[in-house]
């Protein structure tokens, strides 16, 4: 009988331990984010039903600019870059360097709003309205259901960013930052789809 | 709280057969109450399309039958044998046996394989026209009523579907508003009329098609089958299936209505006027015509309603007769109303006393209706849904029932 | 009620009093307190969802009659089904799985607690919203498919259908949470030598239908995020004059609603599966291939939406394809019933309620289940879609297949929650009169469907000859109200008077028999080793896992706190989409704020107390 509790990985003692081996939060943030995957994936379809189908323009053609969006969207995927780094100098207990890469993490992560707000001045300068065309209504709902979760993203960062300066995020604690790590990339990956999707294929 | 009779008057006397015209409509009726006790059974077939459905039926049928007894008797037999007795041991612990799931698995892939076979094969054969001169209808669902328009025709009506027996008939099928579904289940299996979906300049908007041939004379009774807002209880409709002569009559009765100018102004007896002939002549009708309709022996009655009809109520803004300025396409299409079993799509027995009744109230029988009643105004604080609007039409008694007379002298 | 009976039962057990009185409810994070929460209300909700029933029967019992308006009659059948399929069916199931996966992994409680208990409040919260509609007669009335363009502005231009999207959205959140919980509890916190395949069959089902929870959710909230925009700022999802489609909406609802009808049973199925077992004493025959057979049920569920959508003219390639997935789904449901007769056969049956329940499950779902392969036939469902024919069959098969099973869970699990028996006479009788009441209700709408009655019709023709089976139905139906009654009087009955059960009444196999009825609040005083399916059925293991379980520990485990956080989040989260009805855009974003402070100040309390 002492040998079984021996054996065992989730005695009185240690709570925290689980059968895979990743912690409950990072594998429920997985599971949720495959919900995500579900949720963003069927605003796709429906974009990718209504593309080119739009009574009255203005069209994708006339409206997009390649050129400014491929900016935006690099400046997006650099951000991952910075969070990666973020992550590294938490692990590393580095927290001033850390929290520098979660502001640059914002910081890109607001570029690319800004950037995208003036399109979408620009695109209802031009008549593209939430309720102009079928094709109005799911670019602005799928891009700005996009937008809404890099701004939640954002406010994360700052949150962390506030805690790691209150030294509340040791290197044990690392899954809390990692966590967020997992949603930027996310996020990153849903616009790599709608950029290509919705900008890139005519 | 009261009860209402919703489809039959309390009153019902039987009609007075006064027209030629008038005496299929008789034999119709009485045909009617032979068709059956149950006049919307989907296992009744009358046409090639319900019978493709009918013997797809009665296959699955059977092997859900066999299904069932398998599954119940293995059931029964398990739960007498192995109940337990007093004294008994614990039984032998078998946890599972590779060729009892392999046989179980693949009977009844086997039965799935045999049912899904014929079923894609009636899948394709239901979903073709069933040849190249079948006879066109557009249905057109709208909140409560069916609009039928035969374009080989050019005629109009609703509620009421003729069709020329053992022709093959093809529906087209749309809505202008929400969902319906039509449904005559001796004719065969429904389908949905669905909003028509604006499409781009050179684009043909879809619509969904019913192919069948009824072989059968008859009027059959349906109803709208898909959840469509307040009164979809009340979105009947019957189809009337005739011989190739009464078919092309009743159709030659509707053209010729067109053809006859009857004039706005109050009846003139005898010939017609100059006047009325330029009237005439602008509704792009001839003389001719004009002068043989405003012969016919109209009831004095009648003759009331129709000027209520035309110009006090001004029914014509919604409503069309054919051959008078009422001209409207928003509401059922009223020509040759009296040759009509049924009014309100299908829910009530055309009696005069019924018409009056739907003049007078129709929300009585058709909450949410699209017509306002003598007491009451129709618009969208009160219909909801409705781009219509209308004032109550302010008739008395007496004047309902001078326009139900004209409505029903129309044949 | 019951707090009073765990206190009672807990006084034998020695050292912590487990805390009483309101507030220690609604800040409870203890996953059997969440799950007996969710019983109670999803059991209310099927007394109003009954109610609405019956008033629907009673306009039914004579062709065109008008006991009260048409308008009424559509809300009552709209919120009949939203009622029973979202605040009834579902988290009745949720309330299973909150008590019983946890004891039958070995586990102390669930994942994440507090989500946990903000998945319940949302639920309850999100129900009474739905249901604030019947307060100015302006209950949801579309149905409880609620297709376009019926629920547009144009069509619903009340608040009805307001409610309805506001309010499922809102329980959408409880259902995806309650996924994300259990498949993290489930794959992460297994007692060891638990391995997958030696978990009991519930908890196996219940990881499948968390899988169909998280992947189907997200697409009906995305479809009432759109009907929700078309409605309140204007966009054109489904308006056919801008060239929206009103068939999209049926696309993605029912790309969810069939996952959905999955997730209604899947549960029923996990339940009967240990339960057969226990009453045969003999193992659940084909473990594996009842497994691997729901795995598939769960796989290809999300291959077969359109067979709901033969009649809309998707055309005859696309009938065809999904003609054939949903046939193929009927052989592993075919399968599974098979294996659940041949765990029966050779073994010896005592017919406590809770199987009886199984029973009548095995006899009626087959019912259920093949005027499904009916309707699995495009051809034959364009006679049978949309009329009472249909309405028997989902009945049979929610009714007489999930909620059975929910039934048989009730009687064979009651004694683990609250230390005492279900009274059986009582029980039998509630079991009978279901039957009865059920079948009388059901079984003659197969005829009015099949002699051409629609569904959702306020009334009917007196020609149609369908009198008599509405009126069998009528009576069938106030019968078996009577049952639900018999099965309140019996819950409330034996909670105070039952008589006492122990640790495993039922000389059950899994591992939620081996700890005290009602458990500890911490469940396992430490966690035992599992080396088989059935750990209290074989020798030597049982002796191992009871001498562990059955231990009095001198130092309680530590276990969360409670917290308020959730609930106030599920008030902000309802609070916050209730003013999406305002349609004012800074009202909204008002709205949110309270979301976004309970959220971060539940972020930042601790989960455990200080040092843990």
């Amino acid at each position: 009988m002492a040998q079984a509790v021996a054996a065992s990985a989730h005695d009185a003692h240690d709570p925290h331990a689980t059968n895979t081996g990743v912690s409950n939060f990072k594998l429920g943030f997985w599971v949720f984010l495959a919900s995500e995957c579900l949720f963003f994936g069927t605003l796709i379809s429906t974009y990718m039903v209504y593309k080119g189908s739009a009574l009255e323009g203005p069209y994708p053609a006339e409206l997009f600019d390649i050129i400014k969006t491929t900016i935006s969207t690099t400046v997006l995927l650099f951000s991952s870059l910075a969070m990666v780094l973020a992550l590294h100098y938490v692990h590393e207990a580095r927290k001033n360097l850390a929290i520098l890469w979660l502001f640059a993490v914002i910081a890109m992560g607001g570029t690319f709003l800004v950037m995208e707000y003036f399109s979408y001045i620009k695109y209802i300068g031009y008549g593209l309205t939430i309720g102009s065309s079928t094709f109005g209504s799911s670019y602005f709902v799928l891009t700005g259901t996009h937008k809404a979760h890099v701004a939640v993203g954002m406010i994360w960062m700052a949150i962390l960013a506030w805690r790691l300066h209150k030294g509340k995020i040791p290197p044990s604690k690392s899954d809390q930052v990692e966590v967020a790590g997992l949603y930027w990339h996310f996020v990153d990956i849903i616009w790599i789809v709608i950029f290509t999707l919705v900008y890139l294929i005519p | 709280m009261r009860v209402f009779p919703i489809w039959k008057s309390t009153v019902t006397p039987r009609l007075r057969a006064s027209a030629v015209r008038f005496l299929p409509v008789l034999f119709l009726a009485l045909l009617a109450g032979c068709a059956g006790e149950f006049p919307q059974s989907t296992i009744d077939p009358r046409t090639d399309f319900a019978d493709i459905i009918h013997s797809l039926y009665v296959s699955v049928f059977w092997w859900t039958m066999l299904i069932l007894a398998v599954v119940w008797v293995a059931l029964t037999v398990t739960l007498l044998r192995f109940r337990a007795k007093p004294g008994d041991g614990k039984p032998k612990q078998i946890r599972g046996h590779m060729g009892l799931e392999i046989g179980w698995t693949v009977g009844p892939a086997l039965i799935v394989v045999a049912i899904a076979i014929p079923t894609i094969q009636a899948v394709f054969a239901t979903q073709r026209p069933i040849s190249e001169d079948a006879m066109v209808v557009d249905v057109t669902g709208h909140r409560f009523w069916w609009e039928f328009h035969y374009p080989e025709q050019g005629v109009t009506t609703a509620n009421e579907l003729w069709l020329p027996v053992d022709r093959a008939i093809t529906l087209r099928l749309s809505s202008t508003d929400v969902i319906h579904s039509f449904w005559v289940p001796m004719l065969g299996g429904k389908r949905d009329l669905n909003p028509t979906v604006t499409v781009r300049e050179g684009e043909e908007p879809k619509v969904n098609y019913l192919y069948f041939t009824p072989r059968e004379t008859g009027l059959y009774m349906g109803q709208c089958a898909e959840f469509c807002g307040e009164s979809h209880a009340f979105m009947a409709m019957r189809v009337n299936v005739v011989s190739d002569a009464e078919f092309d009559a009743w159709t030659a009765g509707w053209l010729e209505s067109r053809g006859a100018a009857i004039p706005a102004a109050p009846a003139i007896e005898g010939g017609a006027t100059e006047e009325a002939g330029q009237e005439a002549e602008e509704a792009g009708v001839t003389l001719q015509a004009a002068a043989s309709m405003s012969a016919v022996d109209l009831d004095p009655l009648a003759v009331q309603g129709r000027d209520i009809f035309l110009n006090q109520a001004t029914c014509g803004a919604c409503h069309a007769v054919q051959g008078t300025a009422a001209q409207g396409r928003l509401a059922p299409d009223l020509t040759q109303f009296g040759l009509r079993t049924s009014l309100a799509s299908g829910i009530m027995e055309n009696t005069p006393e019924n018409v009056a009744a739907w003049i007078i109230d129709p929300w009585r029988f058709k909450p949410g209706a699209n017509m306002p009643g003598t007491q009451y105004a129709m618009d969208s604080r009160i219909v909801s849904g409705t781009p219509f609007a209308w004032p109550a039409t302010g008739l008395d008694d007496e004047q309902v029932r001078a326009v139900a007379a004209y409505l029903l002298s129309l044949k | 009620m019951s707090t009073a009976t765990i206190e009672q039962a807990h006084a034998g057990h020695g050292a912590h009093t487990e805390p009483t009185g309101l507030w220690s409810w609604i800040t409870t994070v203890d996953h059997k307190r969440i799950a007996i929460m969710y019983f109670l209300a999803a059991t209310f909700f099927f007394f109003v969802g009954g109610v609405e029933a019956l008033l629907i029967r009673i306009q039914l019992w004579n062709p065109e009659q008008a006991i009260f308006s048409a308008e009424l009659y559509n809300q009552l059948f709209t919120m009949h089904g939203t009622t029973m399929v979202f605040l009834v069916a579902m988290p009745m199931a949720v309330a299973f799985f909150n008590y019983v996966v946890p004891l039958q992994i070995g586990a102390r409680d669930v994942a994440f607690p507090r989500l946990n208990a903000l998945s319940f409040w949302i639920f309850l919260f999100g129900g009474i919203y739905i249901n604030l509609g019947w307060f100015i007669g302006a209950a949801p009335h579309a149905s409880w498919v609620g297709y376009a363009t019926l629920t547009s502005t144009a069509y619903s231009p009340g608040l009805n259908t307001d409610f309805w999207f506001i309010g499922l959205s809102i329980i959408g959140i409880a259902s995806i949470a309650g996924g994300v919980n259990f498949i993290t509890t489930i794959v992460n916190m297994r007692a060891p030598g638990m391995k997958m395949m030696r978990m009991p069959l519930f908890t196996w089902m219940t990881f499948v239908t968390s899988f169909l929870l998280i992947t189907a959710i997200p697409v009906i909230a995305v479809a009432l995020i759109f009907l929700g925009f078309d409605r309140t700022f204007g966009t054109v999802f489904f308006d056919p004059s801008m060239g929206g489609d009103p068939v999209l909406w049926q696309h993605l609802f029912w790309i969810f609603g069939h996952p959905e009808v999955y997730i209604l049973i899947l549960p029923s199925f996990g339940v009967i599966s240990d339960i057969i077992p226990t009453f045969s004493k003999k193992p659940l025959f084909g473990y594996p291939i009842v497994v691997y057979a729901g795995i598939l049920i769960g796989f290809i569920g999300w291959g077969v939406w359109s067979h709901h959508m033969f009649t809309t003219g998707l055309g005859p390639i696309a009938d065809s394809f999904f003609v054939a997935a949903t046939m193929i789904i009927a052989i592993p449901t075919g399968v599974k019933i098979f294996n659940w007769i041949a765990t029966m056969w050779g073994g010896t049956i005592r017919f406590t309620t809770a199987m009886l329940f199984c029973i009548g499950l095995l006899a009626v779902f087959t019912v259920g289940g093949l005027s499904g392969i009916m309707h699995a036939a495009a051809p034959i469902t364009l006679q049978q879609h949309d009329s009472y024919f249909v309405v028997a069959h989902f009945h049979y098969v929610i009714v007489g297949g999930a909620m059975m099973g929910l039934w048989a869970g009730l009687y064979y699990w009651f004694p683990k929650v609250t230390g005492r028996l279900l009274n059986e006479t009582l029980g039998k009788w509630h079991f009978w009169t279901t039957m009865v009441g059920f079948n009388l209700t059901f079984f003659p709408m197969h005829f009015s469907g099949l002699y051409g009655m629609p569904r959702r019709i306020y009334t009917y023709s007196a020609d149609l000859n369908v009198d008599l089976f509405n009126q069998l139905a009528t009576i069938g139906a106030f019968i078996f109200g009577i049952s639900a009654l018999i099965m309140v009087w019996n819950l409330w009955h034996s909670a105070r008077k039952g008589d006492t059960a122990g640790a495993n009444p039922w000389e059950a196999a899994t591992l939620e028999w081996s700890i005290p009825s009602p458990p500890h609040h911490y469940n396992f005083p430490e966690l035992p080793v599992i080396r088989s399916r059935e750990p209290l059925w074989n020798d030597g293991e049982r002796e191992e896992v009871l001498a562990v379980t059955m231990l009095e520990p001198e130092t309680e485990p530590v276990m969360p706190v409670p917290s308020y956080w959730p609930i106030l989040l599920a008030l902000s989260i309802t609070v916050a989409w209730g003013l999406v009805m305002t349609g004012i855009w800074w009202v909204i974003v008002l709205g949110i704020l309270p979301v976004f402070f309970c959220t971060l100040m539940w972020a930042f309390e601790p989960a455990f107390p200080e040092g843990h």
